[in-house]
This record gives C-alpha cells, sequence and structure tokens, in this order.
C-alpha cells in the first residue's frame, strides 16, 4: 500500500515538474534573462570583466531548468504522498480523491503561497550576495511556521468537526491558521533590497512567472495524484456506506 | 493492509496504520529532502558536495522556484 502510494505521489510529481518546466521556460526565462542582463550591465560599468561560464546560459535555461523542476516534483510528489497516506481515511466525509486534492493545496498554501507573498522570488541580481544566509534562514523558517500552522489548522478541525460539524470545524481552523501565520509575517523581518535602478517590469515579471510554475506544478499534481488514488484498482473502501465526498 | 473486497468508488477509504506508514516516512521523507537540499540549497548558503557545479546548473530552477540564490 505505502509502496504503491509513494510510486504514485512520485510519478504524478514527475509530470507536475515537466508540465511546470515547460512553463517557467516559457514565462519565466525572459524575467530571468531581464535579470541577467541588468547583472551584465552593472558589472560593465564597473568595469569587471566576464569570467569564463562553468555551465552555458544554454544549458542552464532547459536542461537545467527542465531536471531542477523535475527533481523538485519528484520530491514534491513524495512528501504529498506521505501526507496523504495518513489523511486518508482521516479528513471526515473526504473520500480518496478528495483527500488528495484536499492535502496537495493545503501544501501549495502553506509551503509555497504563504512563504513567497512574505518572501517572494527574486530573479538574478535583485538582491544583495551577502545577505544569503539571513534570506535562506528566514524564508525556511517561515516555510516550517507555515506548514506546522496548516498541520495543526488540520488537527484543529477534526478535533471540532465531532461538535460543530465539519463546515463550522474548517471555518474556525482556516481562520485561525490566517490570523496566526499573518501575526507570524508581520513579525518576521523584511527583505528590501532591491536596488532602484532595477526595472520593476523585469522584477514583477519574474516573481509572478516564479509563483505561476508553483502553481501549475502544485496543481497538475493534485489532478494526477487524485486521478491515480481514485482509479477503481487502488480504492480499498473501509465502510462503503459512510457518505462520501470526491 | 486488509483489502476490502469490493472497492466502492467514492467512499471513505480506510485508514492506514500510523506504524505501517512510519518507516516510509522515515526513509522516503529523508531522500526527499536530500533531493530538494541538492536542487535548493548546496553550494549557496552551505555546500556540502564541492564545487559550484550543482548551483550552476539548477541556477535558473533555484530563482524560479523560489529559493533564495546568491
Amino acid at each position: 500500500m505505502m509502496r504503491t502510494l509513494l510510486v504514485r505521489g512520485m510519478l504524478a510529481g514527475l509530470v507536475a515538474g515537466l508540465v511546470a518546466f515547460v512553463f517557467a521556460r516559457v514565462f519565466g526565462e525572459p524575467a530571468l534573462d531581464g535579470g541577467i542582463a541588468f547583472e551584465e550591465a552593472m558589472a560593465h560599468a564597473a568595469g569587471e570583466h566576464d569570467h569564463g561560464e562553468l555551465v552555458s546560459r544554454g544549458v542552464q535555461a532547459s536542461l537545467g531548468l527542465g531536471v531542477a523542476y523535475v527533481v523538485y516534483g519528484i520530491a514534491v510528489g513524495g512528501f504529498v504522498a506521505l501526507a496523504y497516506a495518513v489523511a486518508r481515511g482521516r479528513l471526515g466525509p473526504l473520500g480518496a480523491r478528495g483527500t488528495a486534492v484536499v492535502v496537495t493545496l493545503l501544501g501549495f498554501v502553506a509551503a509555497i503561497l504563504v512563504p513567497l507573498v512574505k518572501y517572494p522570488a527574486n530573479p538574478p541580481a535583485s538582491t544583495e550576495d551577502d545577505t544569503i544566509g539571513s534570506r535562506t534562514g528566514l524564508y525556511l523558517l517561515f516555510v516550517l511556521i507555515s506548514v506546522a500552522l496548516a498541520v495543526a489548522a488540520v488537527v484543529l478541525a477534526r478535533r471540532l468537526a465531532g461538535r460543530t460539524g465539519w463546515w463550522n470545524a474548517v471555518l474556525a481552523a482556516t481562520v485561525g491558521y490566517l490570523v496566526v501565520v499573518l501575526v507570524v509575517g508581520s513579525l518576521l523581518p523584511a527583505v528590501a533590497e532591491t536596488p532602484a535602478e532595477f526595472p520593476a517590469a523585469v522584477l514583477y515579471d519574474f516573481r509572478i512567472a516564479a509563483l505561476g510554475a508553483h502553481a501549475v506544478l502544485w496543481g497538475v499534481l493534485a489532478a494526477v495524484f487524485g486521478t491515480l488514488v481514485g482509479s477503481r484498482s487502488s480504492a480499498p473502501s473501509g465502510a462503503a456506506d459512510r457518505a462520501a465526498v470526491g | 493492509m486488509t483489502q476490502a473486497a469490493v472497492p466502492a468508488p467514492g467512499a471513505v477509504p480506510a485508514p492506514i496504520p500510523l506504524r505501517e506508514i512510519a518507516p516510509w516516512a522515515l526513509f522516503a521523507g529523508v531522500v526527499a529532502l536530500v533531493l530538494l537540499y541538492l536542487v535548493g540549497f548546496d553550494q549557496g548558503v552551505t555546500t556540502l558536495v564541492p564545487g559550484e557545479a550543482i548551483h550552476e546548473f539548477v541556477h535558473d530552477g533555484r530563482h524560479l522556484l523560489g529559493f533564495p540564490c546568491h
């Protein structure tokens, strides 16, 4: 059972990574090139010379980008499969497909959307090299806090559901998660180090494309993983007489 | 894991016992974390694999995936 779920999660992640790669290649690369063009203009103005590239821009923008998205997709698919294994049959009326979609979307909101609103993706040359340590630390910290709060919200909804019903329980848990994560987000220090002369359109396009590629990746993952776990051959059902959604 | 003879589509599936999930979660979780680390973080703020080949190869993906990168 666990072996099957993990294989399906990673397979769905592989497909999701490939689709997101195509999106990133088409919509992300132009903005990324804009950042590199700014970087080179700054270096040129400072009188620096190009030193030889270890990996060519062409490889970075095609094979490298594809491998990054596919490996990321497989890893995320594995995590989603594990979370689904724990959640399955434990989220009230949700069936296999409903559980797969809810778990994946919760993962997207908690691990990607909320942290990226606070600490958005940055194109080359829009941040200071020296602050990589603090930026990495803050970003990881917020991801961990947000995911932990989302897990706590799900546990809370399960506890409340017995007394208030699932609708009210999910509403209360959602509000609870949002309020706490917004308070934490407002307390964590902001990162504002984009050079004043960095082109605003490049920064905007890059951040929207990065968020869009994540939405594509997690959306395809939810669709494919939900399809795979919802297929007839993989639906060992518990109480078939219980009302189910999905 | 016992399986019901007739899978009813849309029905609430049986929970998987947590002690059956635990060893898979530990192993697969560690492997997935290593993959995320190599794609997102190695040869950046910390370095386990020497050199810059990984960083340079996945450079564009690292930026677009939102990982802090130089």
